[in-house]
C-alpha cells in the first residue's frame, strides 16, 4: 500500500477513536464539564497532562531544534520537566485540596477579590490564546503535507474533531481522549527513534544509543562514541561544538527557570490536577505525569543527536543527483533549497545562512529546474560557504524516510503529529472557555445564573474559542513564534508566585498579591514588547538587562513579584480570619473529598 | 492540640520540599548549567558529564525526586494522621 494511503486509514482510524471516546463521555454537570467530575485515577490523569503538556512543538519541532542547537538546546529539555517537580511538590496537592475547578477561582477566592480574579482571567486568556494558535497551524501543516490537502482545510477538519469532543465532553471528553492521543503520539515518536538507534549504534534504547558508539555503514563497531564524531563533524564545517553552548552562562539559567516556573504556571497543566479524587493521587500524578513525558523528553536529545550526524554524514559533499529519494521530496515541499554556489554540482554545509530568509523558489522543478535538475533558488546569496537550507522541522517528520523506514510508521508520525496538537489545544480551549463561563460569568458578572446556564455558556464559549483558534490558525499572524516567550514569561511572571505565596505566605494579603502581579506582568510584558516589536535590532546581549534575553526575563519578573508583595503586604493589613482558616485548610490533605463538591 | 499537631505536619512537610528542591537545584542549574563546563571534562559512557546532566540525567532525577516526595509524604500523613480516609 501506498504511503498516502495508509496516512488517511491511520489518520482517520484515530479520528474515529477520539469521537467515540468524545460520544462515550459526555458531560452532564458543570463538574464533569471542568474537572472530568473529580474522579479521574492518577495514571489517566498523568497521560492526560503529558499530551495536554506535549504540543505540535514538542512533537515535530523540538528534536530539530536540539539537532541544530545541541547543547543550547538543554534549556527546554529541563525547564520543560523540571517545572513538574515544583508543580508537585509546591501547587498540586493544595490546590487538589482547595478543589475548585480553575486557576482564577483560587486566586480570587484566596485573595478575596475580584480584581485579583479579573486579571486572572485576563492572563489566562491572554496565555492560552497565545498558545492554541501555534497547535491549530501544527494540525494544517501536518495535513497539508501528508495527506496533500490545503492548510486551511487542514485547519477547519481539525477544528471540527476538536469542536465535538471538547463541546460535548468537556474536560471528561478531553481527558480521555487525550489518554488516547498520549498512546498515538508516543508510539509514533519512539518506533522511528528505536529504528533509528538501532540502524546507527546497535542499541535498542535512543537513550543509552545516544552515548555509544557508532556502527559503519556494514554494521560493524567503529570504537568512536556518536557524540564525539558528532562534536568532530560540525566542528570541521565551522559550527561550534555540538556539546558546548553558545548562550552565555547567566542566559541559559534565567531561561531555564522561566521554563520551569513558567510550566508550573500554565492553567491548563494545573487544572488536570484538579480531576483527580484525592491530595495523594495529585501528587503521584505528578510523577505519571513526568514519567510520560520524560519517554520523549529523553528520547528527542537522542534523536536529534542522530539526525544531525545522519544528515550531515548523507548530504554533505554528495553529488546532488545521487542523493536519495527524500532529499527531492522535501525540496518539492519547499522545506530544502540548495544554491549551487561554486557550481560543482556537490551539496556543502557550512556554518551560516546559506542565503537570506527562508527559501524561494523559481517555480517547480519541471518548469525551471537548475544544471543538475534542482529547484532554483531565487534569494540572494551569502558570502560563505554554506549552499543547502534544510528546514529543523524535518528532523522529526523525514526521519523515517532518512532510516529507510516502512511506510506505515511515516503514516503512524502523521497521526502522532496530529494528536500531539489536537490533545494540546484541546486543553487550552477547555482552559479559556471556563475562564470565560465559570470565572468571569458565574463568580463575577451574573453570580445567579442555574448551573444548566453556566454549563451552556461553557459550551458557547468553546465554540467561539475554538473558531477564533481557528481563524488564527488560517491567518497566522507573524509573530506567533516570537510570542512563545510570552505565555512563559506571563506565566513565570504572574501565576505562579501569587499561587506558591497563597499556599506558603499565611500572611499575604490581596493587596500584596495584586501590586505582585501587576508589577510582574508589567516588566515582564513590556521588556519582551519592547525586544521584540519595538526595538528588534537591539535585542541582542549587549542591550539586555543584566544579559538576560527576552525569553528568560519572565524569572526577573518573577523574582520581582516576590519582593513588591512580600514588601506590600508588610505594610498592609493581614488577611480576614477564614481567609487565613482557608489556606491552613488547603495545607492538611484530610477532608478533600467533601470539598470538591462545589 | 488539632492545630499544633497541623503546623508540625506543616513544618515537617516544607523541611522535607526544602531538602528535594536541594537536590533539583543541583542537578539542574548546578550540574547541567553552572558546573556544566567543568563536569564536561569527565567522561561518562559516551557523554560528557555536565552535557549529561543537561539532556538526560537532570530528567530522571526529576522524576526519582517527584516519586520519593509522594512517597514520603504518604507516610507523613499517617505519622501526622492527616491521611485521606
Amino acid at each position: 500500500m501506498d504511503v498516502q494511503l495508509l496516512t488517511y486509514i491511520f489518520v482517520g482510524a484515530s479520528f474515529a477513536l477520539y469521537i467515540g471516546i468524545a460520544i462515550w463521555s459526555r458531560a452532564a454537570s458543570t463538574k464533569d464539564f471542568y474537572v472530568a467530575g473529580g474522579g479521574v485515577s492518577p495514571i489517566a490523569n498523568g497521560a492526560a497532562t503529558a499530551a495536554d503538556w506535549m504540543s505540535a512543538a514538542s512533537f515535530i519541532s523540538m528534536a530539530g531544534i536540539i539537532a541544530y542547537a545541541g547543547y543550547d538546546a538543554s534549556v527546554y529539555l529541563m525547564g520543560w520537566t523540571g517545572g513538574y517537580v515544583l508543580l508537585a511538590m509546591l501547587l498540586a496537592p493544595y490546590l487538589r485540596k482547595f478543589g475548585k475547578f480553575t486557576v482564577p477561582d483560587f486566586i480570587g477566592d484566596r485573595y478575596y477579590s475580584n480584581v485579583a480574579r479579573t486579571v486572572a482571567v485576563v492572563c489566562v486568556i491572554f496565555v492560552s490564546f497565545t498558545y492554541v494558535a501555534g497547535q491549530m497551524r501544527g494540525v494544517g501543516i501536518v495535513f497539508a503535507r501528508f495527506l496533500e490537502v490545503d492548510v486551511n482545510l487542514g485547519v477547519i477538519i481539525g477544528m471540527a474533531i476538536v469542536f465535538f469532543y471538547a463541546v460535548l465532553g468537556g474536560m471528561k471528553g478531553i481527558t480521555y481522549t487525550q489518554v488516547a492521543q498520549y498512546c498515538v503520539l508516543i508510539f509514533a515518536f519512539l518506533v522511528p527513534a528505536v529504528f533509528l538507534s538501532i540502524l546507527m549504534t546497535g542499541h535498542v534504547l535512543p537513550q543509552t544509543g545516544f552515548g555509544a558508539t557508532v556502527l559503519d555503514a556494514a554494521g560493524n563497531d567503529t570504537g568512536v562514541y556518536l557524540l564525539e564524531r558528532l562534536d568532530q563533524i560540525v566542528q570541521d564545517l565551522g559550527f561550534g561544538a555540538y556539546t558546548d553552548g553558545s548562550k552565555s552562562t547567566i542566559d541559559v539559567f534565567f531561561i531555564t527557570a522561566a521554563l520551569m516556573c513558567g510550566t508550573a504556571g500554565l492553567p491548563h497543566v494545573i487544572v488536570r490536577f484538579f480531576t483527580v479524587p484525592t491530595v495523594r493521587d495529585a501528587r503521584i500524578s505528578a510523577g505519571w505525569a513526568l514519567f510520560f513525558i520524560a519517554l520523549l523528553y529523553t528520547t528527542a536529545p537522542a534523536v536529534g543527536a542522530f539526525a544531525r550526524t545522519n544528515l550531515i554524514e548523507t548530504v554533505n559533499n554528495a553529488e546532488y543527483e545521487q542523493l536519495p529519494e527524500w532529499f527531492y521530496n522535501w525540496e518539492n515541499s519547499g522545506l530544502i533549497g540548495w544554491l549551487d554556489k561554486n557550481g560543482d554540482g556537490r551539496v556543502q554545509m557550512a556554518a551560516g545562512d546559506p542565503f537570506q530568509g527562508k527559501p524561494n523558489f523559481a517555480g517547480d522543478r519541471n518548469q525551471t529546474a537548475g544544471d543538475f535538475g534542482q529547484r532554483v533558488v531565487t534569494n540572494a546569496p551569502t558570502d560563505n560557504k554554506s549552499e543547502v537550507y534544510i528546514d529543523r522541522d524535518i528532523i522529526v517528520l523525514a526521519n523515517p524516510e532518512i532510516g529507510n523506514l516502512p511506510a506505515w510508521v511515516i503514516a503512524l508520525v502523521a497521526a502522532g503529529g496530529v494528536a500531539a496538537a489536537l490533545s494540546t489545544a484541546a486543553g487550552l480551549l477547555l482552559v479559556i472557555s471556563s475562564a470565560v463561563s465559570h470565572d468571569l460569568l458565574k463568580k463575577t458578572l451574573k453570580p445567579d445564573i442555574t448551573e444548566k446556564q453556566e454549563l451552556m455558556a461553557a459550551r458557547l464559549a468553546a465554540i467561539v474559542a475554538i473558531c477564533i483558534a481557528g481563524y488564527f490558525g488560517i491567518n497566522p499572524p507573524g509573530f506567533v513564534a516570537q510570542v512563545v516567550a510570552f505565555a512563559f514569561g506571563l506565566a513565570a511572571a504572574s501565576f505562579f508566585p501569587v499561587i506558591l505565596m497563597g499556599i506558603f505566605y499565611r500572611r499575604m494579603n490581596k493587596e500584596g498579591a495584586i501590586a505582585g502581579m501587576a508589577v510582574g506582568l508589567i516588566f515582564t510584558f513590556s521588556y519582551i514588547v519592547y525586544f521584540k516589536f519595538v526595538s528588534p535590532e537591539l535585542n541582542s546581549a549587549e542591550h539586555w538587562l543584566f544579559g538576560v534575553s527576552p525569553e528568560g526575563i519572565g524569572t526577573v519578573g518573577m523574582i520581582l513579584n516576590f519582593l513588591v508583595a512580600f514588601l506590600v503586604s508588610r505594610v498592609t493589613a493581614a488577611p480576614p480570619e477564614e481567609i487565613q482558616h482557608i489556606v491552613e485548610d488547603i495545607r492538611v490533605p484530610r477532608g478533600a473529598g467533601q470539598a470538591h463538591a462545589h | 492540640m488539632r492545630e499544633e499537631n497541623a503546623r508540625a505536619y506543616w513544618a515537617a512537610n516544607v523541611k522535607l520540599i526544602l531538602s528535594y528542591l536541594v537536590v533539583w537545584f543541583v542537578v539542574s542549574y548546578g550540574c547541567g548549567i553552572l558546573l556544566a563546563d567543568v563536569l564536561n571534562n569527565i567522561q561518562f559512557f559516551g557523554f560528557k558529564l555536565g552535557f549529561w546532566f543537561a539532556q538526560q540525567g537532570s530528567i530522571y532525577v526529576f522524576l526519582a525526586l517527584i516519586i520519593m516526595y509522594a512517597r514520603s509524604m504518604n507516610k507523613l500523613d499517617r505519622k501526622f494522621d492527616v491521611h485521606e480516609e
